[in-house]
Order: C-alpha cells, then sequence, then structure tokens
C-alpha cells in the first residue's frame, strides 16, 4: 500500500473543510513557496466546486492565509484577511473556468508592482491532500507531501546527470522526478520529489551546476506544520 | 505489504496477527518511522479529536452559517431520555460536536475529510469508555481504520465534489466501523465485513450542502453515519456476512460518484441545496443561490 495512514487520517486543521480549507491552505503555501518572496498582489481565479461553494468553506480565508505563509492548522485562518492587510498584501479573487483539471481547483498569479512574477496552478483532491498541476507554462505533478527540489535549468545534455549526482553525494534519494520543457533547447524544469529533508547546501551546490538557472526547495510543512 | 482489503485480510490470517500490525508494518516500510511515531502521532491526532468530541456539548459555537449551533449540547442533555441509548445517544452528540466546531473554523482532525470529521472520533470515544480501554489500544484501532481508509483512497475517492457524501460520510462509517469491530475482537474477515456493510449502507448519497456550508446536513449525517457504524459492527459480530467483499463495495462506490451529476457533488445546485428554505439561507448569508442572484 503505497498511501501513508496520514493521508487517510488528519491533517490536524482547522475547518470546515479538508477540500475547501485546508486543502486550500496549503495549495497557496506552496505555490507562495515557488513563487518567492516579493510579491505585493496576488490573484486567485477559483474554478468549478471552489467558485461554487467556497465562501462558505473559508477557501477565500484559506488561500490568503496559506499565500501569508500560515498552515492548515494555523488558527489565524480564520481572520486571514486581517493579517493580509497587516502585511500590506492585495488580493483579488475571480471565477475561471480551467480545461480538463479537477472540480476543485486554483490559478494564482503572484505579481509585484503590477509585474507578473509567477502563476501556479493547484488542485484539492480530498483529504487535505493537494496536486500542483502547473507551474508558468510547464505541466507538473507535485504533491507537497515529501521535500521537494524545484530546478530551472537550460535544456542541455548532461544537466539532469550533474543534478542527480549532487544529491548522491549529499546522500539524497530520489522519489520521483519529472522534467518537463517548452521547446528543445529552451528552458526546462526539473521536479524532484525526495525521501528526505534537503539541507541549503544542497541548493547552493546545485546553483553552482553549469546550465542551472534557479533552485528552490519545498519542504513539507504546508502539510501538518503545528500539529 | 498489500495493495487491497483482500491481501490485507489475507496477510493478517496467515500470519495471525491483528488487523492493525499489518498496517502498522506497511506504514513503517513506507515512511520510514519507527513504531513508536507512528503511534504517538496517532495519539496526538486522538488528542484533537477527544477536545472537538466534547467541546460543543459544554458549550455551543457560532458556526458560519449560524445553522447548528447548539445541536451537540441538545443531544448531549437528552441522552439519558434517547430511545437509542446511553452509548448511541453519547455517539450522537459527540458526532454533531465535532461537526459544530468544525463548522465555527475551530480545530479538527480530517478522519478521512473535515467534512465527515465526527464519526470516528464519537464511536473511539464513546467505546473506549464503555469497554476501558487505553490510548493505544485506541490508536491500534485508528491503524485499522486507516487501513480501511487507504483502501479507499487508493482505489476510489474521499472527496465529496468527485464522489458526494457516500465518499466522505461513506469512507468515515466504513472505518469506525472496521475500528470498532476490531476493538471488539472481530477477525479480520468481520472488520472488513462490518466496513463493506456500512459503506452499502449509505451508497449513492449525494452531498448537498445547505448554502454551500459544511452544516446542513451535514452534521446529523456524522450522527447518523457514527449510528451505521455502529449497527453494521453489530450485523458482522453476529456473523452476517457482506456478500459483496470490501473491495468491489469500494470499486461500486467510485463507478457511483462518477454517475453522479455535477449538481450532486458538493455544488449546492442540487439535493436540499437546491430547496426553497436553502435559498433563503444562503440569500441570507451572502452565498451563490441557484437562480445566481
Amino acid at each position: 500500500m503505497d498511501k501513508s495512514i496520514f493521508e487517510v487520517l488528519g491533517p490536524v486543521m482547522i475547518g470546515p473543510s479538508s477540500s475547501h480549507t485546508a486543502g486550500a491552505a496549503r495549495i497557496a503555501n506552496i505555490a507562495a513557496h515557488i513563487a518567492g518572496k516579493g510579491f505585493n498582489r496576488v490573484v486567485f481565479g477559483l474554478h468549478g466546486s471552489f467558485y461554487e461553494t467556497g465562501r462558505g468553506h473559508g477557501t477565500h480565508k484559506a488561500l490568503a492565509a496559506g499565500v501569508l505563509g500560515f498552515g492548515p492548522s494555523d488558527e489565524r485562518i480564520r481572520d486571514a484577511f486581517h493579517y493580509v492587510e497587516l502585511a500590506g498584501l492585495q488580493v483579488e479573487f475571480r471565477h475561471v473556468q480551467l480545461e480538463n483539471v479537477h472540480e476543485n481547483t486554483v490559478c494564482i498569479e503572484f505579481y509585484r508592482d503590477g509585474q507578473k512574477l509567477c502563476e501556479v496552478t493547484g488542485s484539492s483532491i480530498g483529504g487535505g491532500n493537494v496536486e500542483i498541476t502547473r507551474i508558468d507554462s510547464f505541466d507538473v505533478k507535485i504533491s507537497g507531501a515529501n521535500p521537494t527540489l524545484l530546478i530551472r535549468q537550460n535544456d542541455k545534455k548532461g544537466v539532469v546527470s550533474d543534478i542527480a549526482a549532487v544529491l548522491a553525494d549529499n546522500d539524497i534519494n530520489i522519489g520521483t522526478m519529472t522534467l518537463s520543457r517548452t521547446a528543445r533547447g529552451g528552458v526546462a524544469t526539473t521536479i524532484i520529489e525526495t525521501d528526505s529533508v534537503i539541507g541549503e547546501g544542497v541548493a547552493e551546490s546545485l546553483m553552482g551546476l553549469e546550465n542551472v538557472l534557479s533552485v528552490r526547495i519545498l519542504d513539507a510543512e504546508g502539510a501538518d506544520s503545528d500539529v | 505489504m498489500y495493495e487491497n482489503a483482500a491481501e490485507l485480510i489475507r496477510q493478517a490470517e496467515e500470519r495471525d496477527v491483528p488487523v492493525w500490525r499489518v498496517v502498522l508494518e506497511n506504514e513503517m516500510e513506507l515512511t520510514e518511522r519507527s513504531e513508536a511515531l507512528v503511534l504517538e502521532e496517532l495519539q496526538r491526532y486522538y488528542g484533537v479529536m477527544r477536545a472537538a468530541a466534547v467541546s460543543a456539548i459544554k458549550e455551543p459555537r457560532d458556526t458560519v452559517g449560524m445553522m447548528i449551533k447548539g445541536d451537540a449540547q441538545r443531544m448531549g442533555r437528552y441522552v439519558p431520555q434517547a430511545f437509542s441509548g446511553e452509548y448511541l445517544g453519547t455517539i450522537l452528540a459527540r458526532a454533531i460536536s465535532c461537526s459544530e466546531v468544525n463548522a465555527s473554523m475551530g480545530k479538527i482532525c480530517a478522519c478521512p475529510t473535515a467534512g465527515a470529521c465526527g464519526i470516528l472520533p464519537a464511536v473511539l470515544l464513546t467505546t473506549q469508555e464503555r469497554l476501558s480501554l487505553s490510548d493505544r489500544e485506541i490508536a491500534q484501532a485508528m491503524l485499522v481504520a486507516s487501513g480501511i481508509g487507504a483502501v479507499i483512497v487508493k482505489q476510489a475517492t474521499v472527496s465529496g465534489a468527485e464522489g458526494g457524501c457516500q465518499a466522505e460520510c461513506g469512507a468515515a462509517a466504513a472505518m469506525a466501523a472496521g475500528a470498532l469491530t476490531s476493538l471488539r475482537g472481530g477477525t479480520p474477515e468481520q472488520i472488513f465485513d462490518a466496513a463493506a456493510i456500512a459503506l452499502k449502507n449509505i451508497m449513492g448519497l449525494i452531498c448537498d450542502p445547505v448554502a454551500g456550508m459544511v452544516e446542513a446536513p451535514c452534521a446529523k449525517r456524522n450522527a447518523s453515519q457514527a449510528a451505521n457504524a455502529v449497527i453494521s459492527s453489530d450485523l458482522a459480530m453476529a456473523g452476517i456476512r457482506s456478500v459483496i467483499p470490501f473491495d468491489e463495495v469500494v470499486d461500486a462506490m467510485y463507478q457511483v460518484g462518477r454517475q453522479l451529476p455535477y449538481q450532486l457533488r458538493e455544488t449546492s445546485l442540487g439535493g436540499v441545496a437546491a430547496s426553497p428554505t436553502a435559498q433563503r439561507i444562503a440569500k441570507r448569508a451572502g452565498a451563490r443561490t441557484i437562480s445566481g442572484e
């Protein structure tokens, strides 16, 4: 059985809905990690049931709390808009209709001073579990349940084996690895879910590699932060 | 290792170990966590469950939609007169208490989801008192419940938006029925028979939250599905077999979920959510109504 019992029981979370509240907070949390620091405006595009029943489930509050870095069991979710104001963040909600996505899906756009930094799409697939399905123009598959490395690199021969070598040197086992690119020879994205915690030193070693453009680490924190 | 209920039952029988032991070993291998760490985590979850199961009976909570405030206390006070008896009456009150805490944006433990968060805690806590069980024994029952839930997550879904209420409260009822049967000394076969019976009893139930909130009919469904877990366990303990094995019931539940129209899967566009009263409540709460007003 490849499903952990903690994908069934838990998360310990703020109600009322594991998919619409906890899952929403987690997606936004992971998306904000991917976007990095420095955004001051966030636009949430709500699809399907997120749009239809989101308001009564606190989805809007959970999403806003998530981009502020609050986890699904953070009691501040209830007053998320207060904290959004304190942070000087601007948040907007829109109705979107996306193709071939789960019923509970949100597309999150991050802006700094009117300039778009990043766009992340994620789905809440039940029981508080989530899946990030798209980052900018790349199709991805990130659960956030395991420590994850997000690497952007030039699409050149040998880069992937260089990356794998750095991980092996640091005794990190690769769980899953997905590679996608927009065009041959262009910019590619590598997503690696690992079995163990990824230290900061690993990111530095990866950044030192030729043709690696950026490295981001997602720890598994969005999951059960302050149980 | 196991991939479905049939394999889980066979392993427990062949090795002559309880179901919880097989689930625990799978978890330890999968996540590289020690037995102590897994049990400790489960007991921490149980602490959150216990608090949610009793707190709204003591003190009613302001829920987002103000539809169910005070219901846990009403049932809690009525237990001495309940025709369903002290044990089941207490379970009903505790299931509603969890739902009330959840609907007030309080802290709960999803099991397997927040909408269904009252079923397993109510059954576990009340059975713990009835049989004077230790927290460790409850953690073992939680392993049984999660083993059942994992099969549903893997083969089907526990999302109301995907499979309706049968997927959420149905999964919780199956988990609670199996956990209870395990606490009562049932065999692996009886544990999964109880789970199968519970899931069959709720098959086809739609998800139709009034005004899009997890209050009505959700809190009452937590109560009724906790009761479903108890009666399903009784049937299995009496030696009544589920004619359809658990794995096939799960597949059937998933198929039914896929056949449910969009309006009946957590969108609040059908079922009692489409009733005139529900529409009035939605309008009052500023939620979207069917006419889009």
